[in-house]
């Protein structure tokens, strides 16, 4: 007993020796700065002039500023229905789609959708955003193809329909993610069960309905936990192609904290912006631990 | 189970669909990239040429930024495997106290976005100094990906088992050498894993060092090619295709290499038998 804590001691010594290099790159990239965030979205610090000199502790100033500002709550707004489109509606069930159509056919099919997916994934997104401006743009590819086809004359996308253009930017970028994660699931499911079920009389839409999809759920929701945690943060695509506008059309958090702390150099009040992302993030962070079930 | 004929059929068409919807974005790039007149509707060149890459690869900013883009890349990616090596393995291996919250703190950190403690990090770049250093940025760089990789290196570990380590241990190899030699070679698909994961979204990471770098002398190949599209991209549409196209090279590559790593998987159980 008295050897088994005493193994137990030293197991903890070690293993802070070995975790030391990382705990201290943690604490001061990760850690520091984010007490630093709570801290400065109390204060009225900024970039330049004479707030920039004396930094001072203004109480919840930032906060109560926050709740007055249209632009924040727009951006909010904004934030919600592009989180919600491009992970919800976009990766996740796009993804499946994909996913759920490719089970059981060639290799060959598999690879050439596969390959085109994932190369849209695997493009860094500032070249994804560069594509999707030329390719929305007057002379760009759909337009080109909508006026062959249809006739239409050119629309400008990003200024008629900008949000919609960066959803669908987002979600052309990220549905990889969620096709590989539900491939993984459907190829988990047993073929045997299905048999079964098809023997008994069930029909393709009630074995789809009653054994496949439940099946998959759980890879559902944590899939799309994932997928929102990403389309939160996302700034690049964003910024690249409409840079938040036209007007405030496409603020999303991200972009607003960016104008507030690095345009207007208001970054204290960029800091309380940051605020409410990892608030957001953390919610969904908490919820997809518990989701997880992890064992550790 | 077989799916019915006219079930199939539609697959296929839709599936048709959805690959033309996806490479269509892509397409024009690579046409352009080939087309020192190219504009913005797609065509094919009149003369298929690689003037704009040479125009391109010539170009001395280009190259300072590609190697700038490579060192933080390549350093933030080494830096990364060497500390998750080191702290998955008391992780993989200990019964320590400190395992479980670590590794709760360590997941709650990964899904964490990222984006949202640039302005304080900005701040604290500020005070110490650190703006256009480029090892600062990397180091930055590290611990925003440490979290993942570590989760990731610890997943690895515990499939290489411990009784090959406890052999060289009665060898008389110390525990450091026990992971250097023994258990680091069993782990060379999952370190390759890791390396490239963290290269792959360091050379695409273009937030970071668009805010922490300030002089045009040290932005890495990320910084520039934006740069280089809202200075002359909806003017010298060619160039910026075959930049694009030279820029994404070394992330297609990484990927194809991860394929082969992770589709060799883990063949660990004989070893330890033989």
């Amino acid at each position: 007993m008295a050897q088994a804590i005493k193994k137990r001691l030293s197991d903890d010594k070690k293993t802070l020796v070995f975790l030391s290099p990382t705990l201290i790159i943690l604490l001061m990239f990760f850690i520091i700065p984010m007490v630093l965030t709570i801290y400065f979205s109390f204060t009225n610090l900024a970039l330049t002039g004479s707030q920039a000199k004396n930094l001072e502790f203004i109480g919840f100033d930032n906060f109560t500023k926050m709740m007055r500002d249209p632009g924040l709550i727009n951006s909010i707004s904004k934030t919600i229905i592009f989180v919600f489109f491009s992970s919800i509606l976009g990766q996740c069930l796009l993804g499946f789609l994909i996913a759920f159509m490719l089970k059981g056919k060639s290799a060959l099919v598999k690879r050439v959708v596969g390959t085109s997916v994932i190369a849209a994934w695997v493009t860094p997104e500032i070249v994804v955003a560069f594509c999707w401006v030329i390719f929305l743009g007057d002379g760009g590819t759909l337009n080109l193809l909508l006026g062959k086809l249809l006739d239409i004359s050119p629309i400008a996308f990003l200024f008629k329909y900008p949000m919609v253009s960066v959803v669908v930017a987002n979600i052309w970028r990220g549905t990889a993610f969620s096709m590989m994660a539900f491939q993984t699931a459907l190829d988990d499911v047993p073929v045997s069960v299905e048999e079964a079920a098809i023997i008994d009389g069930a029909s393709r839409w009630k074995v789809t309905s009653k054994i496949i999809i439940p099946m998959v759920k759980g890879t559902f929701t944590t899939n799309l936990m994932l997928v929102t945690l990403q389309t939160l943060g996302v700034f690049t695509l964003i910024y690249t192609m409409t840079g938040g506008g036209p007007g405030n059309a496409t603020m999303t958090l991200p972009v607003y904290m960016y104008q507030q702390a690095f345009v207007s150099y208001q970054l204290g009040y960029g800091t309380a912006i940051s605020l409410v992302i990892l608030f957001l993030g953390a919610i969904c962070s908490v919820a997809y631990i518990k989701l997880l079930k992890v064992k550790i | 189970m077989k799916t019915g004929k006219v079930e199939s059929y539609l697959h296929h068409i839709i599936l048709g669909i959805i690959t033309i919807l996806f490479l269509l974005p892509l397409l024009w790039m690579v046409i352009a990239s080939f087309d020192t007149n190219a504009i913005q509707t797609i065509k094919l060149p009149d003369s298929f040429s690689f003037e704009n890459y040479r125009n391109v690869i010539g170009d001395s900013t280009v190259q300072r930024s590609f190697l700038i883009g490579l060192m933080m890349s390549f350093g933030q990616a080494t830096i990364v495997v060497i500390l998750s090596l080191l702290a998955a393995y008391p992780l993989s291996r200990y019964r320590a106290k400190v395992k479980r919250p670590f590794m709760y703190t360590i997941l709650f950190l990964t899904s964490l976005p990222m984006t949202a403690v640039i302005v304080p990090v900005f701040q604290m770049f500020l005070v110490f100094k650190f703006i256009d250093k480029i090892w600062a940025v990397t180091l930055f760089l590290v611990g925003t990906s440490l979290p993942y990789a570590i989760w990731m290196m610890k997943n690895f570990m515990d499939s290489v088992p411990i009784e090959l380590e406890e052999s060289a241990w009665i060898d008389g190899a110390s525990v450091f050498q026990g992971l250097k030699s023994v258990v680091a070679p069993l782990m060379i698909p999952g370190i390759f894993t890791v390396l490239i994961f963290t290269y792959t979204g360091s050379w695409g990471n273009f937030f970071i060092p668009y805010i922490l770098i300030q002089s045009p002398d040290k932005m890495p190949a990320s910084v520039t090619i934006f740069q280089f599209f809202g200075n002359y991209g909806l003017v010298d549409y060619g160039r910026l295709a075959a930049f694009s196209m030279i820029y994404s090279l070394p992330v297609v590559i990484m990927y194809a290499l991860s394929q082969r790593y992770m589709s060799k998987g883990f063949s660990l159980g004989g070893a330890s038998k033989g």
